[in-house]
């Protein structure tokens, strides 16, 4: 019998803010233990919460991206569990209120494209981490108060393949708006997933079952191509699926069960007298909307005809905003788009990739890149020393006309200079002028080196090539 | 509809009650609790006589909204200060017992 | 002792002005009457002799360089709920033992800022759950009026330092009466503010949304006086509102001539104790004779204030008091894992009171108990609200009892938890309400008890109340006796 897996995704993302979300602690969730703490975010007898501002912006502005509504009328609740790292052993968070409902994302996998549907994103506060010592547990609450955005998406998704392409998109999406680093390592963006499998024929959902807390997306991945067949196994045998959480064990490659909290989950969740309800007037809204960036599925669509890329290069240049702006920006100032799109594609990825870095930490800057493309262009150099250059601006920056300037790398194009080192080399290789006349085409290719080298590399290669089929007679 | 009382009072277990908020009680104090609160929540239950179709909830005393601050760090406690009233502490950490997931 | 621990703020202040005394010998008078009567009284829980000495000697050096401030060097004394940099803050229980505060309050910053000393922490019923004060895991308080007897709470040594010439002034939190009970019961002055006015920063929050802060004084122009100090919107608390706050002072005047003032028929009712009902009636005749006309009112969902002020107050609570677990302050008792250590430090750390409130307010808010309970008094609250509302477009305040008693014996009412709350049935609507109250002593029941007047007022609208209480406090004499503490 086949069995249909059904997936649902809860992500966590931390919004990038200044401070946290209810007090003025800087939102840094590293550095030593307990340094970025104030009495509000330590729970302290007294404080209140208060709402960080840019925090309700960036979780509307995600909204936005992905076609929610934005709430017209939101608040926050609060939702009670004991836990150490939870400085007031209840989570401010947002229950039946949330800040957007609906909206989607656009996957594609395998060459199918589907939308995931987004059941809601809400707001709420981060809490702190610990950390094992033998026989005691420490926690450290830097991260505590930190602004989390949780996004729930529909059971819409299928397939572990599906999963991460919607990941990878939402992500894509998260650092268009600048709402995210999205640093996985950083725990930026963590996942917990929603998963059953029923035998085909059935409409009726399987018992789901909840695993925490992922926060790679190969993680995902993994945990749902073992999770998936483990569940159909069960079935399969005769067995039942019991309702549980599990913890995916990444060494292990297998999901466990985790040892139960609580014998029941009560939150208890009600409405947080601390903090006033959020009722953003339609103007703000469309403020901010007006503030959106283009979305990587729609800068595709226009790269490749404003530009006239392939569709495929289009998409690798998306699939970085700070990739796309700086190809967009060398396209521009070089004139010249597909030299702009071979560079960024090409030698810009490849020594982004060797260095381990990002463009916003590179010295390259589309100005010396587009600077470079118009000196090949103009002939002023050729694409070998175009290339050598390139290591360079990338490496220490700097002004490519300058550089060609200071280092004499100028190509020879001065036909008199280039008659000179043509007579001499027709002079002293007899042999493969011959060779030539007879026939054997690949000789002048032989003569066309000779040149280059007397010229230090610096001749025009097809000037070159002109004038010795011109002096040798035939083409 | 669950906007209606139900009549039974002994539904209040106070021992699981008091487990959800992380109090252990003396078998004592469970058993001079339950009927006092048992006879207080009679009491509430009285609430259930007003018909109250179509009013809308009071969470807060005076109605505001969108109170929102700018997004700046501000200066907090000094890791010395945040760490100062913990009853136990180890490398920078407020120490609990073994946490078990 | 030159007797200035009897004095109110205006008349301190104005001896300061004019260099007939010091910030020092305040403090020293004032450490001498505690040091005399507070074994008797148990108002205090915490005094800084030293602290308040050095403040109140920076404060004269700043008075000789011009400093005008109004309550420079003059020292308060603050419930023990309230955060003060540098001071405990132990909210009269065991689990906050230990604990040393790292910032002030908003209200108690604003103080400081008009040049305010804190002088000592006063007893209260533990996390201001009580109208007995006999709550407290940190001692007994007493009546200063008659030992046998609690001084009411949860504020009950704020007004029994008062009453018993132990502070000038000092401040309570009200939430369901716990400033003006104790004030009724001790005969001083206690002003609820209306939710909103006055900060709650720093407050350690019993229920977050009927929660306020207030002065309790020994006659009305001192409760304006501190209230004008603490009021207004606190970017800290999200709940404080921006409403400009007028000058109370200008308000208080000698008539109510204009005044149009409300007797709610359900605040008049069998049950209450005669001699309270008749010191309350005479006061309504005062005002009567001070120029204000009256207007019976209803306010027809009283008989239902008490259970839905159970409900909200505790439910709030039982998320209020989570955080005391063990882990970042206060006392620990060691447990196998962490829900062990949480079972067995609450089950140390908190008065029964507290847990069967936190009991009360968990299970209201529990799976399949919440449309029943607590989102049902919720919607009540609006009912009683909207009683407010009405009674208040057609009269500028209402009187009534404040409690329907006088002080109870200690002990009289232990462990019988109703009868306890049917007791805050005339305060309790306010806090509802999010409206201010006021407290002023009308007179004494039986063996010289002090009963008090209950003056409500629309939200936002301090100055009517006040203005009300003035002109009746200073045209008798009930708020000048004092309770007799020498034999």
């Amino acid at each position: 019998m086949k069995y249909l897996p059904t997936i649902g995704l809860e992500i966590h993302v931390q919004l990038k803010t200044r401070s946290k979300i209810f007090c003025g602690c800087p939102n840094e969730p590293g550095g030593e233990p307990n340094t970025h703490v104030c009495p509000v975010c330590l729970g302290y007898p007294g404080t209140l919460p208060n709402v960080n501002g840019e925090a309700i912006r960036l979780t509307v502005l995600t909204g936005l991206m992905i076609g929610c509504r934005i709430n017209p009328y939101s608040k926050f609740d609060r939702k009670n569990y004991f836990y150490p790292d939870m400085p007031k052993n209840y989570q401010i968070s947002q229950y039946d209120k949330p800040l957007c409902l609906g909206g989607s994302v656009e996957i594609e996998v395998e060459g199918r494209k589907k939308a995931v549907g987004i059941t809601r994103i809400h707001l709420e506060e981060d809490v702190g981490k610990s950390m094992h010592f033998g026989s005691s547990s420490g926690v450290d609450f830097n991260r505590a108060g930190a602004p989390l955005m949780e996004i729930v998406t529909e059971p819409d998704i299928e397939t572990p393949e599906e999963a991460q392409a919607f990941l990878l998109a939402l992500r894509q999406i998260l650092l268009y708006g600048g709402v995210s680093d999205c640093n996985l390592e950083q725990g930026n963006l963590r996942c917990d997933v929603n998963c059953s499998v029923r035998p085909e024929g059935q409409s009726e959902l399987g018992t789901k079952i909840e695993i925490k807390n992922m926060n790679t997306f190969k993680g995902v991945f993994h945990a749902l191509k073992h999770e998936l067949p483990r569940q159909e196994e069960v079935l399969r045998s005769g067995g039942a699926i019991r309702q549980e959480t599990r913890r995916w064990d990444d060494e292990k490659g297998v999901t466990e069960a985790m040892r139960s909290k609580e014998y029941a989950h009560d939150y208890r969740y009600f409405p947080e007298p601390d903090l006033m309800p959020v009722v953003l007037p339609p103007e703000t809204v469309e403020q901010w909307r007006a503030t959106l960036p283009e979305l990587p599925a729609k800068r595709r669509d226009r790269l490749v005809t404003e530009y006239g890329l392939p569709d495929y290069d289009a998409g690798v240049l998306v699939a970085d905003k700070a990739v796309a702006d700086f190809f967009e920006e060398t396209a521009r100032a070089s004139g010249n788009p597909k030299a702009a799109s071979n560079w960024v594609m090409t030698d810009v990825l490849r020594c982004l990739g060797e260095k381990q870095t990002e463009l916003k930490d590179a010295k390259l800057t589309s100005v010396s890149l587009a600077g470079l493309i118009r000196l090949v262009d103009q002939k002023v150099i050729n694409v070998p020393t175009a290339r050598e250059l390139f290591s360079e601006l990338f490496e220490k920056g700097g002004d490519p006309t300058e550089l060609v300037k200071t280092k004499g790398l100028a190509q020879v194009s001065d036909t008199g200079a280039l008659e000179a080192y043509a007579d001499e080399a027709i002079a002293e290789n007899p042999g493969p002028v011959a060779d030539y006349r007879a026939g054997k085409k690949p000789a002048l290719q032989f003569l066309v080196g000779q040149i280059m080298k007397k010229s230090r590399g610096k001749a025009n290669p097809r000037m070159v090539q002109e004038l010795l089929q011109r002096k040798l007679g035939g083409a | 509809m669950t906007d209606t009382f139900r009549d039974d009072a002994s539904r209040l277990d106070v021992r699981y009650v008091a487990h959800l908020a992380r109090l252990h009680l003396s078998d004592e104090e469970a058993a001079v609790f339950q009927p006092q609160l048992e006879q207080v929540l009679g009491y509430v239950r009285e609430l259930g006589a007003l018909d109250v179709e179509g009013v809308e909830p009071t969470a807060h005393a005076f109605p505001v909204q969108n109170v929102f601050r700018d997004d700046e760090v501000r200066p907090g406690l000094d890791h010395e200060a945040a760490m100062k009233n913990a009853p136990q502490e180890r490398q920078g950490q407020f120490i609990v017992p073994k946490i078990i997931e | 002792m030159a007797g200035l621990s009897n004095l109110t703020l205006h008349e301190t202040a104005d001896r300061l002005a004019r260099g007939e005394c010091t910030s020092e010998d305040l403090v020293r008078d004032l450490v001498a009457a505690i040091e005399q009567r507070d074994g008797k009284v148990g108002a205090y829980v915490w005094v800084n002799v030293e602290d308040a000495l050095a403040r109140a000697r920076e404060a004269d050096a700043a008075r000789l360089g011009g400093d005008r401030r109004p309550l420079l060097g003059i020292p308060l004394a603050v419930k023990d709920v309230l955060n003060v940099k540098d001071q405990p803050c132990a909210c009269g229980s065991r689990i906050l033992k230990g604990y040393v505060s790292p910032y002030d309050a908003t209200a108690i910053a604003r103080l400081r800022e008009q040049g305010a000393v804190f002088l000592g922490r006063t007893n209260m019923d533990e996390f201001a759950m009580g109208s007995t004060t006999e709550n407290s895991a940190l001692g007994v308080t007493r009546n200063p009026w008659d030992l046998a007897r609690v001084p009411g709470g949860s504020s009950g040594g704020s007004a029994a330092a008062v009453a018993a010439g132990e502070a000038l002034a000092a401040l309570g939190t009200d939430t369901g009466g716990s400033v003006r009970q104790p004030a009724s019961f001790c005969g001083c002055v206690g002003l609820k503010p209306s939710y909103g006015r006055v900060s709650r920063f720093g407050l350690t929050a019993y229920a977050s949304s009927l929660d306020q802060i207030g002065p309790m004084t020994r006659d009305v122009r001192d409760a304006a006086m501190l209230l004008q100090a603490m009021a207004g919107r606190d970017p800290r608390d999200s709940s404080s509102v921006e409403i400009p706050v007028p000058d109370y002072s200008a308000s208080l005047r000698n008539d109510l001539n204009g005044m149009k003032l409300g007797l709610p028929r359900e605040y008049f009712i069998a049950g209450t104790d005669p001699e309270v009902e008749r010191a309350v009636r005479a006061a309504v005749e005062q005002c009567r004779a001070l120029g204000a006309e009256f207007v019976e009112i209803s306010l027809p969902h009283t008989p239902y204030a008490i259970a839905t002020y159970y409900v909200v107050a505790t439910a709030e609570a039982s998320a209020n008091l989570a955080r005391f677990d063990g882990v970042r302050y206060g006392a620990r008792v060691e447990g196998e894992d962490p829900i062990d250590m949480y079972g067995k430090t609450r089950a140390a750390g908190f008065g029964r009171e507290v847990k069967r409130r936190i009991i009360l307010g968990t299970y209201v808010l529990s799976s399949g108990y919440y449309d029943a309970y607590y989102l049902r008094a919720q919607k009540v609250r609006t009912l009683i609200r909207g009683d407010f509302e009405k009674a208040f477009a057609g009269c500028d305040a209402i009187l009534t009892p404040v409690v329907p008693t006088p002080a109870y014996r200690i002990g009289e009412k232990a462990d019988d938890p109703l009868q306890m709350y049917l007791g805050d049935i005339f305060t309790v609507t306010a806090n509802l309400a999010g409206i201010c109250g006021l407290s002023v002593p009308c007179g004494f029941a039986g063996a010289g008890l002090p009963v008090g007047l209950q003056i409500l007022g629309p939200a936002f609208k301090e100055e009517n109340i006040l203005r009300v209480g003035y002109a009746y406090e200073q045209s008798t004499e009930w708020h000048l006796r004092k309770p007799n503490l020498e034999s």
